[in-house]
């Protein structure tokens, strides 16, 4: 793109400048460090020249926003035709308080909604089972059956709005679909997405309740029915966000996650469905970390690479089959408990890091987070700080306002080169599932959160407030509690439940389920009528454990070395 | 100092499983020359106080980012007293909101060691508080 000659003459005069501008300078003022390095360790120069880049080819490596490969944004207009869905993560308590905060985040201007679910819930377990004691309602918002959602989605057209269900396979989902026919709307007008990604369960957040294989398996059956049945819903969201908070690198965020989208691709394909059938119904969750340009860099890299990997290694001719598209999260592990307010520049630093990566959805964390689930206050104050980015910075009016930076561009290329060399190295291995049961991607996870960890202690990297900048006084602000009292109005409603509903009908639709499951077929249709039913989702995902087995956690740790 | 390396069982309880920090303090203790049992996630009391008595441990840590420290911590300590080890020091680690701490030490946890604590730090207090225990 730059003439060989131009580029020599540049590089010749930065030696002088270099002499005579720099050296000057840094016998006054020494730089601040030996080695400047971005988060994830990175190299950077003191300034980036066209030589950076050379050999750079626009049409080639860029292109324009919405054509492949996609680098700079995947529509055309991006955010001069429609900001990001604001779609904050939110569960609590149980589904009246969950829908009263959903609806007091609409009211103050939130996009679409994104819902978290309790622990128990995304272990398959009720409310009511012992190991749910202390756990209900912490974390997410407990569902223990159809009358859950309902009660969750009360007085919210689900016409009207986008739904993102953090949750996996079947159950959920069935009662979502369920609840919005009892509403009149019919599963072809629904618009949101499942998260549905067994890996991020499984790796990043230790939730495995079924062997690896099966709970793929239940993931694959709810992209297949969706394809199928939900032309203008994401049934699944292939998230880094998750590995990220591990303590992985940038690289190794995109690089695992993308390697998971290819497993998850050839899950697809082997159920018989076209790459472009269900490709454009593929979505993205990436994290927004501290580094601002290197996350920057980041999506851009995820972009081209994932575009190159649906076209030339499957084939994809739809370019929507090509697409990153994508949720972001602004990084929970990088919220501190002390002065918590100081979170708040944190988030905007990082939502503005994804909005210049060109995110189509966005969650800013609130300030009190690394303490609690956030109160409406500081909810408010995360969803105002998109708000300030998207109609006061001015960044917005312009796609890809970064693109042609030298500096960006040479960040993107080295992060899609590192993130291309875990990918390889992973088929290598032959593709996550392998990568993951003999533990190569758990391993390289800890060993950069380590590694990061060390980084603090010694002070070579700062965190404001915990290692530099400490304040003695203690900041109070107010935090969210949560109690057992919620889990004591799930366990009276199961208790009622079951007292009212047609309990034959219930038993023969798991039964049912049962067979289909021993039959290994697609557990949708059958869990749809469980769930109609008023069956509760223990006892949905009890015939899942019979008929899978229960992980074996003890023989993993040991397999793992830990 | 007490004979041989200080036995310590990192292990989460409850249903959260990110291990992030676990997995970090494990290492670090390893690297002060602790000898370390990791336990897992997923652990419930019982299994817990079954496990640090099978492998004879100094001290017990414990990550729990769920919240559900108010209830499940009171139950490992009781445990550890019904069985007879209450010598074992016990330390907590995760999401535990300030004016829950001395609500804990009342139940006999030693020591909360929140977000932002340094792993030196973990080390130095089984250190020093091992010795109190066992002398």
């Amino acid at each position: 793109m730059f003439d060989k000659e131009k580029i020599d003459k540049i590089e010749k005069h930065k030696k002088e400048w270099e002499e005579e501008c720099v050296s000057p300078e840094v016998r006054i003022f020494p730089e601040r460090k030996e080695e400047f390095t971005t988060m994830s360790g990175i190299p950077i120069k003191r300034v980036y020249t066209p030589k950076d880049i050379e050999g750079f080819d626009y049409m080639k490596d860029l292109s324009f926003p919405g054509e492949y490969p996609f680098t700079r944004g995947i529509h055309s207009t991006m955010y001069r035709g429609r900001f990001w869905t604001i779609r904050q993560f939110t569960g609590f308590g149980d589904p009246r308080e969950t829908n009263k905060r959903l609806k007091y985040l609409l009211e103050h201007g939130t996009t679409g909604l994104n819902l978290a679910f309790d622990l128990p819930t995304i272990n398959g377990l009720g409310s009511d089972h012992p190991l749910s004691e202390g756990e209900v309602g912490r974390d997410g918002v407990p569902v223990d059956s159809l009358e859950d959602v309902e009660e969750l989605f009360d007085g919210i057209p689900l016409d009207k709005v986008s739904t993102s269900l953090v949750i996996a396979y079947p159950p959920i989902p069935c009662m979502y679909i369920i609840t919005a026919e009892k509403q009149g709307v019919a599963p072809h007008k629904l618009a949101g997405t499942y998260q549905n990604d067994s890996f991020c369960r499984d790796v990043a957040a230790n939730v495995r309740v079924i062997p690896r294989k099966a709970e793929l398996k239940l993931a694959t059956d709810l992209v297949v029915w969706s394809t199928r049945h939900m032309p203008r819903w994401y049934p699944i969201s292939i998230v880094g966000y998750q590995i990220r908070e591990k303590g992985c690198t940038a690289a190794q965020e995109i690089a695992f996650t993308l390697s998971e989208g290819i497993a998850f691709v050839e899950s697809f394909l082997s159920r018989g469905l076209g790459v472009d059938e269900f490709g454009p119904r593929l979505s993205f969750m990436w994290n927004a970390h501290n580094d601002f340009f290197e996350e920057i860099a980041k999506y851009r890299a995820a972009r081209r690479i994932w575009a190159r990997i649906m076209k030339e290694r499957f084939g994809a001719k739809d370019p929507r089959s090509m697409m990153v598209r994508f949720h972001t999260q602004t990084a929970g592990c990088s919220l501190t408990a002390q002065q918590p307010e100081i979170n708040i520049a944190r988030v905007a630093i990082q939502a503005l890091a994804a909005v210049l990566g060109g995110t189509q959805s966005l969650h800013t964390n609130s300030m009190d987070e690394a303490l609690a689930l956030p109160t409406e206050d500081a909810v408010r104050i995360a969803v105002r700080t998109q708000q300030v980015i998207a109609e006061e910075s001015g960044v917005t009016n312009a796609v890809d306002p970064l693109g042609g930076s030298y500096f960006v561009e040479a960040l993107t290329n080295r992060v899609e080169e590192e993130a291309l060399a875990y990918i390889e190295k992973i088929n290598s291995l032959g593709g996550m599932m392998e990568a993951v049961e003999t533990g190569y991607v758990q391993r390289e996870v800890a060993k950069a959160a380590y590694r990061y960890q060390k980084e603090v202690e010694s002070g070579e990297t700062a965190v404001v407030g915990v290692n530099k900048y400490i304040t003695d006084e203690e900041q109070k602000i107010e935090i969210l509690e949560i109690d057992e009292a919620f889990r004591r109005y799930q366990c009276d409603k199961i208790e009622r439940l079951k007292e009212r509903r047609d309990n034959k009908e219930v038993k023969e639709a798991l039964e049912k389920l049962r067979e289909c499951a021993e039959r290994d077929e697609n557990l949708m249709e059958p869990t749809f009528k469980a769930a109609r039913a008023y069956a509760t989702l223990h006892e949905i995902w009890d015939v899942y454990r019979d008929r899978y087995g229960t992980f074996d956690e003890s023989a993993m740790v040991t397999s793992l070395g830990y | 100092m007490p004979e041989g390396k200080i036995r310590v069982l990192i292990s989460k309880l409850g249903l959260d499983g990110h291990d992030r920090g676990v997995l970090i303090v494990t290492q670090a203790l390893r690297d002060a020359g602790m000898e370390v049992i990791y336990g897992g996630i997923k652990q419930t009391p019982e299994n817990l106080v079954g496990t640090a008595i099978q492998e004879d441990v100094d001290a017990i840590g414990l990550s729990i980012l769920s919240g559900a420290h108010t209830i499940l911590m009171p139950k490992v300590m009781q445990l550890l007293r019904e069985s007879g080890v209450d010598d074992i020091l016990v330390i907590v680690g995760g999401v535990i909101p300030p004016e829950d701490v001395p609500k804990l030490k009342e139940f006999g946890v030693a020591e909360v060691f929140g977000p932002g604590t340094d792993t030196n730090e973990i080390v130095k207090y089984i250190r020093e508080n091992i010795r109190a225990k066992r002398s």
